[in-house]
């Protein structure tokens, strides 16, 4: 394949890519209570073929949603490392951008793009149902321009991420 | 010789054409049943595309590599077994006993592969779907007899042409029909018989170690798996049809019948699935056979 045709390849998988986003089952915190009525008849995330799927080998985006103490953060880690690439992961909520309420807890962590690479965040306290919309489709856009590239800031800051990682679980 | 290339290529290329628009129009009628707009028409395409086109670099095994490709091979197999309209395909004599054989092996490779990634939620699936499959064969397997009781005979396309001019098994042997109706429904695990695949409960079951294109080549498979149970159906209760379009009709009706079912009915247990089938069916099943023997 010559440099054409490979960039038109990518512009094609990438396009097609967003059409088609499934998300992780799994809820860390209280922000996933607004995930529900996203998914269902009213707001219907499905228009966008965002899906809900349970295992992590299946699943295209984590959302991390709501704050993140230190034994999550252990589990997030795992999940997101038996992930397939490409995959995004996106801080949800006040509490995964910077500690939000729990922001002097002993136990939680303040900014998770310390310790895996975030994509998008959404702030709020909780998020609307419209709010997440509007999250996907900016996901949506990063993804056809080909701007989400956490996975592979992943692999190329891999030194940086795993000492944060090791200074908070030991 | 070109016309058997054409066929090898172009039969599979039919079978998933049928597959993957009756999984696009399940995402669309489900949508509408629940009040939702519902994904793009292409969607499985689509999502399909993703999967393949995703980087992998986990492997649990040869078998579990070979898994999928195996099942998919299996299907393949079957669907030449399934003759279509106007087109005689491999049909030896006594296709019929061997489709039955057949049709297993592609469960049995999903057991092997999904086994050998060790997830214990791909453990309890495969040893929930062998246990379904083991309930819906027995009610199966009777109507498959009481069938060739009333024909004299065990090829498939034979019962096909006999049942043409609105001579339907379906309206002959409406017990069978019954029976072969809820088989089908089992086979293609839908709810209340989605016992092996509970997302909620195994974590999609057998699949629940496989992702990225693993997963995109079962997806395919899957279609394929949809297109041969209703295919079945159609040949041995309604008659195959005079063409294609015919023959898509009536797969689409059966279709539309199961999403309807599929969309309001809970999760049996597995238990509680193989008394089911064990008990109604087979009981419907033995009466059909008395009266076919008794006639």
């Amino acid at each position: 394949m010559d440099k054409m045709t490979e960039e038109q390849y990518r512009a094609i998988s990438n396009m097609l890519r967003k059409r088609s986003l499934w998300m992780l089952h799994y809820c860390t915190g209280c922000g996933a209570m607004e995930l529900p009525p996203t998914m269902t008849s009213r707001y219907d995330m499905e228009r966008f073929g965002i899906v809900p799927y349970v295992t992590p080998r299946q699943a295209d985006i984590l959302l991390v949603t709501g704050y993140v103490n230190v034994k999550t953060l252990k589990r997030i880690i795992t999940v997101y490392e038996q992930m397939l690439d490409p995959k995004y992961v996106i801080g949800f909520g006040s509490c995964a951008i910077n500690g939000g309420i729990y922001y002097d807890s002993y136990s939680v962590i303040n900014r998770l793009d310390a310790y895996i690479p975030v994509d998008v965040y959404i702030a709020g306290c909780m998020p609307r149902p419209e709010a997440i919309i509007t999250m996907f489709k900016h996901l949506m856009n990063l993804i056809d321009s080909g701007k989400a590239d956490g996975y592979k800031r992943y692999k190329q800051n891999y030194e940086f991420y795993k000492n944060n990682q090791r200074k908070v679980l030991g | 010789m070109v016309r058997t290339i054409l066929i090898a290529i172009g039969i599979p290329l039919l079978a998933y054409g049928f597959g993957v628009s009756f999984m696009m129009f399940k995402r669309k009628i489900a949508a509408r049943i629940q009040r939702r707009y519902g994904p793009t028409f292409i969607q499985p395409l689509i999502d399909t595309f993703k999967l393949l086109s995703k980087q992998e670099n986990i492997s649990h095994g040869i078998m579990y590599d070979l898994g999928p490709i195996l099942a998919l091979a299996a299907s393949m197999t079957v669907i030449f077994f399934i003759p279509i309209p106007g087109m005689k395909l491999m049909t030896g004599s006594a296709d019929l006993i061997a489709l039955l054989y057949i049709m297993v092996i592609g469960s049995l490779v999903m057991a092997l592969g999904a086994g050998e990634s060790a997830n214990p939620n791909s453990t309890i699936g495969i040893a929930r779907a062998l246990t379904l499959m083991l309930g819906y064969d027995l009610p199966f397997v009777i109507v498959v007899i009481t069938l060739v009781m009333k024909y004299h005979t065990t090829d498939l396309y034979k019962i096909m042409q006999m049942q043409t001019g609105g001579h339907w098994a379906m309206w002959l042997l409406p017990l069978s029909a019954i029976v072969g109706f809820i088989v089908t429904y089992g086979a293609l695990g839908e709810h209340p018989f989605d016992v092996a695949v509970a997302p909620h409960e195994i974590a999609t079951g057998p699949m629940a170690e496989y992702g990225g294109k693993h997963l995109g080549l079962l997806m395919i498979n899957h279609a394929f798996h949809i297109y041969i149970e209703l295919a079945l159906f159609v040949d041995l209760f309604m008659g195959g049809a005079s063409n294609l379009f015919y023959f898509y009709a009536k797969m689409f009706v059966i279709f539309v019948i199961y999403v309807f079912f599929d969309e309001v009915l809970p999760r049996f247990r597995v238990d509680d699935a193989v008394r089911f089938y064990w008990r109604w069916p087979t009981i419907l099943a033995l009466l059909g056979l008395i009266i076919v023997l008794v006639r």
